[in-house]
């Protein structure tokens, strides 16, 4: 990486979306601190898996600067260097756990036995001959961060990962994302629970397609002089109003 | 390259897992073929004359239902999204779901061949591995226009109504039911630029002549032609950013 890359895996700059004929995101500016794990932090429909589809390249009209990892998004060479973990599940219903993964690793040239060891880190190795379709909501959302993991991503971005999960997974896969982040990886995770931010070294505060704050969690509690992420999110809310 | 074989077999493990479309798919032309059969018990000559057309139209209606539908899926499901968000390029994509149907095309073609000439009694003048190979050009077809229709569909209701919609025509002019010589001059200029006209001119000329090979696999390029047309225009519909 070079320039402000080395600093930003990813930046935009007066980012735009328009979905038929509404605009839902509004000229958005921010960075994600390259080996950082940020939180995209708001209420669900305010337009957070906009921006990441925008980020991995697949979302249409798209204005305003986008860099990712020094690059448009979408390119061809971007689509090896990023895992994205959909919320809708996004895997095939008839085939089973790891015949998936064995296709997405395939398809991302992943090296050999890595099915078997991204399948150890999302805790689904005794589910992998299962079909997918016979899986819980918990499973499901475990197989889509699974392919996402797979290939050497430098930038993960992961919609919604731990929607659904009990506390203890939880709290592992959190382990699990400060771990990839510490071997250089740039984590953007989303997530409609203020509580998940505290977990972030950076969040982004996002309503209605605006953004309300970049900050540290810490750096948001004080300058709003709140407890926590819920209170301060209410507390700008309320100065924006 | 990579992303073909893998996508292929990944297909192909999709149908494994699903026991009874396979049991459907090769099944089902082989009991039509014997009821197509017994129809004309007393009239042998019409079945040598409508039966061979049959061997071409199968693989048309089986692989555009099973392509329609399962693009669909791709579509509606997320997954394409996914596969798009991956290197693997679209016509890597499309590569692997040919040669997933394809194989299936041609087994299900032997399977019908040998039956028809075997236990039916079917008298083939030309060469049987053209009409196989002819089976899996229109199974070629039958993915372009499912992945065409599945373009324009928006749920599995919707995209198996375009069967009777692009399919079922060029079943009326493709000179199964009336030679297409016999047709009138509109229905003749529509009959001649429907694909499947060629794949049953093709195996007519297999089926009543010995000598005509070089006609049938004319019919087969132009079959391949307009399979490849459509599974490129396909190909434009498969979008990595969308909405």
């Amino acid at each position: 990486m070079q320039g402000s890359a080395a600093e930003h895996a990813v930046s935009a700059r007066a980012l735009s979306v328009t979905r038929g004929k509404r605009e839902v995101l509004h000229g958005i500016t921010f960075g994600l601190p390259a080996g950082r794990i940020t939180g995209l932090i708001g209420p669900s429909g305010c337009g957070k898996t906009t921006l990441m589809r925008a980020i991995v390249g697949v979302q249409r009209n798209v204005s305003g600067e986008l860099r990712v990892l020094g690059l448009a998004p979408g390119s061809a060479e971007l689509r090896r260097s990023i895992g994205y973990g959909t919320q809708s599940m996004a895997a095939y219903e008839d085939l089973s756990v790891r015949e998936n993964l064995d296709y997405f690793a395939a398809l991302a040239g992943s090296p050999r036995g890595q099915t078997d060891a991204v399948l150890a880190r999302v805790e689904l190795r005794d589910s992998a001959a299962q079909l997918v379709r016979s899986l819980s909501g918990g499973q499901r959302s475990r197989v889509s961060l699974a392919i996402a993991l797979l290939g050497e991503p430098r930038l993960l971005v992961l919609d919604e990962p731990t929607v659904g999960l009990d506390p203890l997974l939880r709290e592992r896969l959190w382990r699990e994302f400060r771990s990839l982040a510490g071997a250089g990886a740039t984590l953007l995770v989303s997530s409609h629970v203020m509580d998940e931010a505290e977990r972030c070294d950076e969040v982004l505060l996002v309503r209605d397609g605006r953004l309300l704050a970049q900050a540290s969690p810490g750096e948001l509690a004080r300058r709003t002089g709140t407890e926590n992420l819920e209170q301060a999110f209410l507390r700008l809310v309320e100065h924006e109003a | 390259m990579r992303g073909t074989a893998a996508t292929a077999r990944r297909v192909l493990l999709q149908l494994r897992h699903d026991p009874r479309t396979i049991g459907l798919l090769l099944g089902v032309p082989a009991v039509l073929m014997t009821i197509f059969r017994f129809v004309f018990q007393h009239e042998h000559a019409q079945f040598e004359l409508a039966g061979p057309a049959l061997m071409v139209l199968f693989p048309l209606f089986t692989m555009f239902l099973v392509s329609s539908v399962a693009l669909l899926r791709e579509r509606t499901s997320g997954t394409l999204e996914r596969l798009l968000s991956t290197p693997l390029s679209r016509i890597s994509l499309l590569g692997g779901y040919a040669l997933a149907f394809t194989s299936l095309a041609i087994v299900q073609a032997g399977v019908v061949t040998a039956l028809s000439l075997g236990a039916l009694g079917l008298n083939l003048a030309g060469s049987t591995a053209l009409v196989v190979l002819l089976a899996a050009a229109v199974a070629l077809l039958g993915l372009g226009l499912g992945l065409l229709a599945s373009a324009f569909a928006r749920s599995e209701f919707q995209v198996v109504q375009f069967f009777p919609a692009t399919i079922l025509p060029q079943l009326l002019l493709c000179g199964l039911l009336v030679p297409r010589a016999h047709m009138g001059a509109v229905l003749h200029a529509v009959s001649d630029v429907l694909p499947m006209s060629y794949a049953v001119d093709g195996i007519h000329h297999l089926s009543r002549q010995s000598d005509a090979s070089s006609a049938a696999v004319g019919d087969m390029a132009i079959v391949l032609a307009y399979a490849l047309g459509a599974i490129l225009l396909g190909a434009l519909t498969l979008r990595r950013r969308t909405d």
